[in-house]
């Protein structure tokens, strides 16, 4: 695996070997010396266009916990918000000698065109593109509920409810991707304005009524960020009247099995989509998640980073 | 593909008795003995050497471990290889006695690395080399200290340790 742009990348089997290589790299964390030689003389740029604090840094912590050198940029302190392109950019970094371009970028699709281009030699992982996707992040979530499920393999005959805004959500479209790939059984439930036409092509059942959803008593909840930076207009009425139908609240909550987990991706809009009840819950696996994210993108990176040779 | 056994079970068996006694022998009393098994077979081998000591020397104080080297290989790692666990045990090699053990060395790489991997768990007092086979063609200044098997090899031959633990059966096999 050169890059990482898209679960449709990876097979069953690929996708559960990172997940086993996570397990075992999460370990550096509790170690006295949290570093791994693995990518050392490896340079790695995060190439942010957007907003953002836990990717990027989790995916600093992840390449400097395999000794790798990491760039930041952003796209405000950049020769981007000169107008220089993507392509530009790219080849600027090429000639620097990044060996990996991690990548978020406001357009879907921006880390496949750098990958499919030739612009760059460099490996490039996807760390959110638009609302296409987010696979480490489907990655982490993956890993997270494994760990909770005792599983040491796939999700087989998990019940995983993602509820909210899946229109705009690239962790949503990840997750259905990958969380079908490893036999869980995926349902979408958010208000009809926010649940996007064909989508459960992607692999996933379709509701529109939380509450009902809940009653089916599902493994896992994963609530989703409302995104107003990609609301162009008017998705719901006011934040009460989302509130009312789509918060994980303290009635909701109460509803929950004691073994039914709460996901969420970040950052949480606590009194939106999730009250602060349930995002503090014992249930509540938020911020295992977050750990879980170092431990994914040091096996994405290596992965990626790494060419065959003699074993 | 021509595949000659050069080890049976019960040979395999006689030479993991053979090194137990000279670990036993070499350490003189100092029983504070850590077992590092470099996976996926040195894991086992490790196993076998730790029961094997403990029969021969019930007050011996022995632990085991096993040592991942994936992450520490100077050579471009297999995307695809698996990482495997790392177990030092809970009291550390700090001061103690540590004996990586492995099936087959070879040009010495994996031992070079699993010597970079001890030093983030601690500073043992000495480290030992336990192997299976000896098959030569060493790459660097790495030589075993308790050695079941020397087995001569052209580089285009390839050694393979089966282990009844993960592949049914004991047997040492030469291909060429």
């Amino acid at each position: 695996m050169r890059h990482l742009t898209s679960i449709r990348e990876l097979t069953r089997e690929s996708a559960i070997a990172l997940l086993d290589n996570a397990q075992e790299l999460a370990q550096v964390g509790d170690r006295e010396v949290k570093k791994l030689p693995a990518l050392r003389g490896k340079t790695v740029v995060n190439l942010f266009f957007e907003n953002s604090t836990r990717t990027r840094i989790s995916f600093e912590i992840a390449a400097k916990r395999l000794s790798a050198d990491v760039i930041n940029v952003s796209a405000e302190s950049s020769s981007v918000s000169k107008g220089e392109s993507l392509k530009d950019t790219a080849q600027t970094l090429e000639a620097l000698g990044a060996d990996a371009i991690v990548l978020r970028h406001p357009m879907s699709g921006a880390p496949k065109i750098l990958a499919a281009q030739g612009w760059t030699k460099a490996s490039i992982v996807n760390a959110g593109d638009g609302s296409h996707e987010h696979p480490t992040q489907a990655l982490l979530d993956a890993l997270t509920l494994r760990q909770v499920a005792a599983s040491s393999t796939d999700l087989a005959g998990l019940r995983v409810l993602i509820v909210g805004d899946i229109l705009h959500s690239r962790v949503a479209r990840s997750n259905i991707l990958l969380l079908n790939l490893l036999g869980a059984n995926v349902e979408i439930c958010g208000p009809e304005a926010l649940v996007p036409s064909g989508i459960e092509e992607l692999g996933a059942s379709i509701s529109h009524s939380f509450d009902q959803a809940l009653e089916r008593n599902p493994d896992a909840v994963m609530m989703l960020r409302i995104q107003k930076e990609r609301m162009d207009g008017s998705y719901f009425e006011s934040p009460a009247a989302y509130g009312r139908d789509w918060s994980l609240n303290s009635e909701r909550l109460s509803k929950l099995r004691l073994n039914t987990k709460i996901l969420h991706p970040g950052p949480m809009n606590r009194g939106l989509e999730i009250s602060a009840e349930a995002a503090d819950d014992s249930r509540s696996l938020v911020l295992r998640q977050v750990a879980n994210g170092v431990a994914v993108r040091m096996a994405v990176l290596h992965n990626c980073l790494s060419s065959g040779g003699e074993s | 593909m021509q595949e000659s056994v050069v080890l049976e079970a019960h040979e395999i068996e006689r030479a993991l008795r053979r090194i137990a006694h000279e670990i036993l022998e070499a350490v003189e009393g100092n029983s504070d003995l850590v077992l590092l098994g470099i996976p996926t077979r040195g894991r086992f081998l490790a196993q076998r050497l730790g029961q094997l000591l403990k029969a021969i020397d019930p007050d011996s104080k022995i632990e085991l471990g096993t040592l991942d080297i994936t992450m520490y290989r100077d050579d471009s790692v297999a995307a695809e290889r698996l990482i495997h666990t790392t177990e030092i045990p809970v009291s550390g090699i700090a001061g103690r006695v540590v004996i990586l053990v492995d099936d087959v060395l070879y040009s010495g790489r994996t031992v070079r690395a699993a010597l970079d991997a001890l030093n983030d768990f601690g500073r043992p007092s000495h480290v030992k080399l336990a192997v299976l086979i000896d098959r030569g063609h060493r790459e660097l200044p790495i030589r075993p200290d308790f050695v079941g098997k020397n087995l001569p090899t052209s580089k285009s031959e390839r050694v393979r340790v089966s282990l009844s633990e993960i592949d049914g059966q004991d047997q040492v096999v030469i291909s060429k």
